[in-house]
């Protein structure tokens, strides 16, 4: 008897009498075949008491750096953020955590209701009418969008801008050799999408085309004349998709504003934790047109037989549970305890908190841009408009070194873009800035990297010089 | 033995619980119910008051640009998103009242088969909020993510050990998404032998996600018949086995919660005609450390975290899928690949002035830097961003390190001991005159009833005994699936409910069966006690108002 | 309608769809039965005006709220018309079910092989089909 198992001896024994079987092992001998039943151990360790597994499991934490050890610029598709106390609160209510999805709604409300307030939270932010109650995260939100487009229209090819994360590029990839599409990539040019480019790589036979807002480098693209380029050579049945970060919607244009059909994008910083990538979720919002080509679960409101209001599980028959091969996604976990972070979030945001909280971010990143390339050696990788994020180059800078460096000293500069950008962006740096990096922070980390530049100029000497010149 | 069951309704406390030997009669329908479950319901939005809020901005602290130098006025939002303006004490007020409009696993007994609802030992959410999880970034430098990275790799060689596979990889995000993993890996296997197999074989009590994933990969769903005693029909598999089948898609034991007898020969039929064998790990809580997957002869499987590992369902979601693979499968596996260096030693010692513990885990983002062969080298690609849903690794692993391997297996003799003692108890009963085991005469973890003799000879459907276990303070299990039994009730019992647990859900049922007898109109209308009653859903989905109207 | 009927002037399929045939064109819809075995419709998916329909093969869905049910033309043709007041801009799919031989019709067709018509039931075979 482990600690979570119930039954005692004497319970083991009367339960046993009831089936009408010696044992627990005769039990399972008349129903699995002799050569695959086990009697040997698993090859794992024997377990631990709650204090040693807490214990273990703390060690585990203590040997990671996390963003309470450090000072950390990180981003690149989570970040950062405050999360504020009455989520924790929240997400730690047993009616919230441990229901599973709400199929028998009389006793669900609270969880529908959630969904319900969820989805109108998410139609405001991207001005899109129709939202799920969540989907699996960011990247994956885009690949459920590129299907939707291909049970709309049935065409198979996909056109991205080359500003997607590259998680969500790898992803479509990934699942396109499943929808038999083909992903036709657009550079970018001086750090956004570039126009003429975008325009000739789409033609009648495209089926999505897909922006991302803020790009991977952090650029505010101009996402209304992309939209209208891909309705123009494309006609009426191409979607066009945005994979939208949520803070920034504070203050940029939103999607159902500038053209855009489906809205899809990451949700970790609606109120969740970094947690190493996940959980999180993907927020997935559209047109009218597209209610029941929708993925995934979605709350309606109706009425009980007495008249009261409620909410149940609503056009059901998209789902793979009804209609299984010919359902418009196969997800069927959507991720609502994080989409109710999302939305307790946002309600604590408040209509006027979102943009106070954007405008923050501009005026921080702002500084923090400024800064930087103040100090000699760094400079823009591009001068688009930023929000909280933007990339830096550093020519001839061994950039991984700089970072060791920078993170020695307690503050984590950025992402080097060499990790996702080897061939175009070696000597790049993603800088992200939350509310909760303060000006002295920002002042910190141009110190270190200042500090870390001549470091490395006075390791490599004059190599490092006729680099530059040459550069 | 006179132990109750607390009702599952916060403060509804309006049928007494049944319990022990003698079940109190039930009351008469009643609609009286605390006041805040039967609140009217309004929305957050509903009490907005313009001026209000929670949150108060930082100042910024730094010299300030005009915005419009910043961002033009065109890439601007032109009016806010009308959030709700309330205050923090409204949002926790508004949340918690709904909250108690909920049931949940906490609170009551929820045999929902097919979804294993077991206890979420509290540990999991103690641990998993330390800051060095909770707050890691997951582009943090993986020599500063040593101890993401060796929990990550500890939790791969514990789910391989489970599956009897050699290779995992945790980055799917729910079972649904390592389906699609799986049959994507199957393709890619094939086609890396030159060739084009297009036939998913799966049987006609498979779960929806099967199909779905099936054609989201771009192959086909070819059906295989059901026999007479709940498996696969070994002449329909022969007959549809050939060499265009890429996979055959198998739950085992299957939605009946019957352990195929033939499973040795559906794998020998498959790997025959040179197809890939893929396990629906929805219900692993039946067999682990009892029997392996991998021992079986499949080569892919799945896990789903929140089903046999303890991570909270959350209402739904998040979830995790995990797969485990054979070696011929491996190369092929989504990317990065966790990889231990040096056996486990250290490649450099660390340096704890410079915020650097030893390095002895990397994390391979690129298929080319992996030798040929090993896994990932020839990669289908990412599935999502990042390295998977990493919170519920930390509670999954947990979980397994509290158990180790007896604990494992004690959980899964349990899970079978409970359900077969629960269908014993209906038996005894006399429940099974109106609702016979669909299939065979015992179950592993989990059984169907079919609720066709009671909706004949009572006038009950399976749908009016779930509302009226709502009633009794019940979460009713699975109703209506599997498809092939007709009014099903698939009921998963768990290891952690007791034996007194059980025995009051088995009297309920007896009762409502008893009092359908007499009189079916009180169940064909309950619930009675619940916040809401029966919603119309016809209604909900002809108009659907899917979001709160704001004017 | 509550109670089952079959009228005498349509002309049935054993998928339980009916054609009220005027000349070369003709109106399709599904029978008490099928409405019956479906529950209540919450949406019809029709055909595009102008697409063509064949015989025995599935031109539309019906949905209620857990199921969806493919519609099975009983004649092949081209489709003139689909019946908008059962879309999500007319009054909504109730028809179906409150007069599935009136207001409930689904889609006006020119046949395209007026022989094809030898091939359906009448009303006494299709009852006596319902009856097996």
């Amino acid at each position: 008897m482990t600690r979570y198992t119930t039954a005692t001896d004497a319970d083991r024994e009367a339960m046993l009498a009831a089936v009408g079987v010696g044992s627990i092992r005769d039990l399972l001998a008349e129903q699995i075949p002799a050569a695959l039943l086990r009697d040997e151990p698993l090859d794992l360790p024997e377990g631990l008491s709650e204090q040693e597994a807490y214990v273990h499991l703390r060690d585990l934490a203590s040997a990671n750096v996390s963003a309470e050890d450090e000072v950390t610029f990180l981003g690149a598709g989570m970040y950062d953020h405050y999360v504020p106390a009455l989520v924790d609160m929240l997400l730690g209510r047993s009616e919230f955590l441990t229901p599973y999805t709400p199929y028998q709604p009389e006793v669900s409300q609270g969880g529908l209701q959630v969904m319900f307030e969820y989805q109108t939270a998410i139609s405001e932010l991207t001005a899109l009418p129709v939202s799920n109650a969540s989907v699996y995260e960011g990247p994956s939100a885009v690949g459920a969008a590129a299907y939707l487009a291909k049970l709309h229209n049935g065409r198979e090819r996909i056109v991205v801008s080359a500003g997607l994360h590259p998680h969500t590029l790898q992803t479509l990839r990934t699942l396109a050799v499943g929808y038999g599409s083909e992903i036709v990539e657009v550079p970018l040019r001086d750090g956004a999408t570039d126009p003429d480019a975008w325009a000739a790589a789409i033609d009648e036979r495209t089926s999505a085309v897909i922006v991302q807002q803020p790009n991977f480098l952090g650029a505010v693209e101009d996402v209304a004349p992309l939209a209208a380029a891909a309705k123009e050579r494309a006609g009426d049945k191409v979607v066009v998709v945005g994979a939208y970060d949520p803070i920034p919607l504070g203050i940029i244009a939103p999607p159902g504003d500038v053209g855009v059909d489906v809205a899809v994008g990451e949700g970790q910083t609606l109120g969740n934790r970094l947690d190493f990538g996940g959980p999180s979720f993907g927020f997935f919002a559209a047109r009218d047109a597209f209610i029941r080509r929708m993925p995934g679960r979605i709350a309606g409101e109706t009425r009980d037989v007495d008249g009261r209001r409620g909410w149940v599980l609503t056009l059901q028959t998209r789902e793979q549970h009804i209609r299984r091969e010919k359902a418009t996604s196969n997800i069927c976990t959507s991720q609502a305890l994080n989409a109710l972070a999302g939305v307790a979030y946002l309600g604590w945001l408040g209509r006027d908190g979102l943009p106070e909280l954007a405008e923050l971010l501009v005026q921080r990143t702002q500084y923090a841009l400024r800064t930087l390339t103040a100090i000699d050696g760094v400079e823009l990788l591009h001068d688009r408009p930023v929000v909280r994020e933007f990339a830096l180059r550093l020519p001839g800078v061994d950039v991984p070194a700089l970072v060791e460096y920078v993170q020695d000293r307690g503050t984590n500069p950025g992402l080097p873009l060499v990790r996702t950008h080897p061939d175009e962006h070696a000597d790049g740096l993603l800088v992200a800035i939350t509310e909760q990096r303060t000006k002295e922070q920002i002042d910190r980390l141009a110190e270190l990297v200042a500090e870390g530049l001549q470091a490395q100029r006075t390791t490599t000497g004059g190599d490092d010089a006729d680099r530059k010149a040459g550069a | 033995m006179s132990a109750t069951v607390d009702t599952a309704i916060d403060g509804g406390a309006l049928i007494p619980a049944a319990g022990g030997a003698d079940p109190r009669p039930l009351a008469a329908p009643t609609t009286s119910v605390n006041p805040i479950q039967r609140d009217h319901a309004t929305t957050i939005f509903e009490k907005s008051v313009e001026g209000r809020r929670a949150f108060v901005a930082p100042p910024s602290g730094v010299p300030e640009v005009d915005l419009d130098d910043a961002i033009p006025a065109g890439l601007r939002r032109g009016t806010p998103a009308r959030l709700p303006q309330v205050t923090e004490g409204e949002l926790v007020r508004h949340y918690v009242r709904i909250s108690r409009r909920n049931f949940d696993l906490d609170t009551g007994f929820y045999p929902l088969g097919s979804c294993t609802m077991k206890h979420n030992p509290r540990l999991h959410e103690r641990v998993t909020a330390l800051p060095g999880h909770a707050r890691l970034h997951p582009f943090q430098a993986p020599e500063r993510a040593q101890g993401a990275l060796e929990l990550m790799w500890g939790m791969e060689r514990q789910l391989s050990e489970v599956s009897g596979l050699p290779h995992v990889c945790l980055q799917p995000s729910a079972g649904s998404h390592g389906e699609l993993a799986g049959v994507l890996l199957a393709r890619a296997y094939h086609e890396s032998r030159g060739e084009t197999r297009t036939k998913v074989l799966t049987p006609d009590t498979a779960h929806g996600t099967n199909p779905a994933t099936v054609t989201m990969a771009g192959l086909e769903v070819v059906k295989v018949a059901t026999n007479a005693d709940g498996g696969v029909d070994l002449d329909d598999l022969r007959a549809k086995a050939d060499d265009d089948t890429a996979l055959l898609m198998l739950t085992n034991p299957n939605t009946l919660g019957i352990f195929d007898p033939n499973i040795e020969e559906i794998t020998a039929i498959v790997h025959g005609v040179g197809g890939v064998l893929y396990y629906d790990g929805a219900n692993l809580n039946a067999i682990m450390g009892i029997t392996r997957p991998g021992d079986m002869g499949f080569d892919i499987v799945h896990f789903n975290l929140h089903k046999s590992f303890t991570q909270p369902h959350g209402g739904g979601g998040p979830g995790s899928g995990p797969i485990a693979v054979s070696d011929r499968i491996a190369p092929f596996l989504p990317l990065p690949v966790i990889r231990r260096l040096n056996g486990g030693s250290a490649t450099d010692t660390g340096d704890p002035t410079r915020n650097r513990p030893p390095v002895r885990f990397a994390l391979v983002e690129d298929a080319d830097a992996l030798p040929d062969g090993a896994p990932g080298s020839r990669s289908i690609g990412k599935l999502r961003g990042f390295q998977g849903n990493y919170g519920c690794f930390v509670r999954s692993y947990s979980y397994i390190t509290s158990l180790g391997a007896s604990g494992l297996r004690d959980a899964s003799e349990i899970a079978v001991l409970n359900a077969n003692y629960l269908l014993a108890k209906l038996h005894e009963l006399g429940v099974s005159e109106h609702l016979p085991l669909a299939f065979g005469t015992r179950c592993m973890h989990e059984f169907v009833l079919s609720g066709g003799p009671m909706k004949r000879d009572l006038g009950l459907k399976t749908l009016d005994l779930a509302k009226r276990l709502l009633d009794h303070g019940f979460h009713p299990p699975t109703v209506y699936f599997p498809l092939l039994v007709d009014e099903a009730l698939l009921v998963e019992p768990v290891e952690t409910e007791t034996k007194e647990t059980l025995d009051a859900f088995a009297l309920v049922i007896a009762e409502i069966l008893r009092e359908g007898a007499e009189d079916p109109t009180i169940a064909q209308n309950a619930p009675y006690t619940t916040p809401v009653r029966r919603l119309d859903e016809a209604g909900a989905a002809k108009r659907p108002v899917i979001r709160q109207p704001l004017d | 309608m509550a109670e089952a009927s079959y009228p005498e002037d349509l002309q049935y399929h054993s998928a339980h769809d009916w054609a009220r045939i005027d000349g070369d064109t003709a109106v399709f819809g599904i029978t008490w039965y099928a409405q019956n075995a479906l529950g209540e419709v919450v949406f019809f998916d029709p055909p595009e005006v102008g697409s063509t329909v064949t015989k025995d093969e599935s031109y539309a869905e019906l949905e209620s709220v857990k199921a969806v049910s493919d519609v099975i033309a009983p004649l092949s043709g081209e489709v003139l018309e689909v019946n908008a007041a059962l879309t999500d801009d007319g009054d909504g799919p109730e028809a179906v079910n409150d007069d599935p031989y009136g207001d409930g019709w689904l889609v006006k067709v020119r046949l395209s092989d007026p022989s094809e018509v030898d091939a359906l039931l009448d009303r006494d075979a299709y009852v006596a089909s319902l009856e097996d």
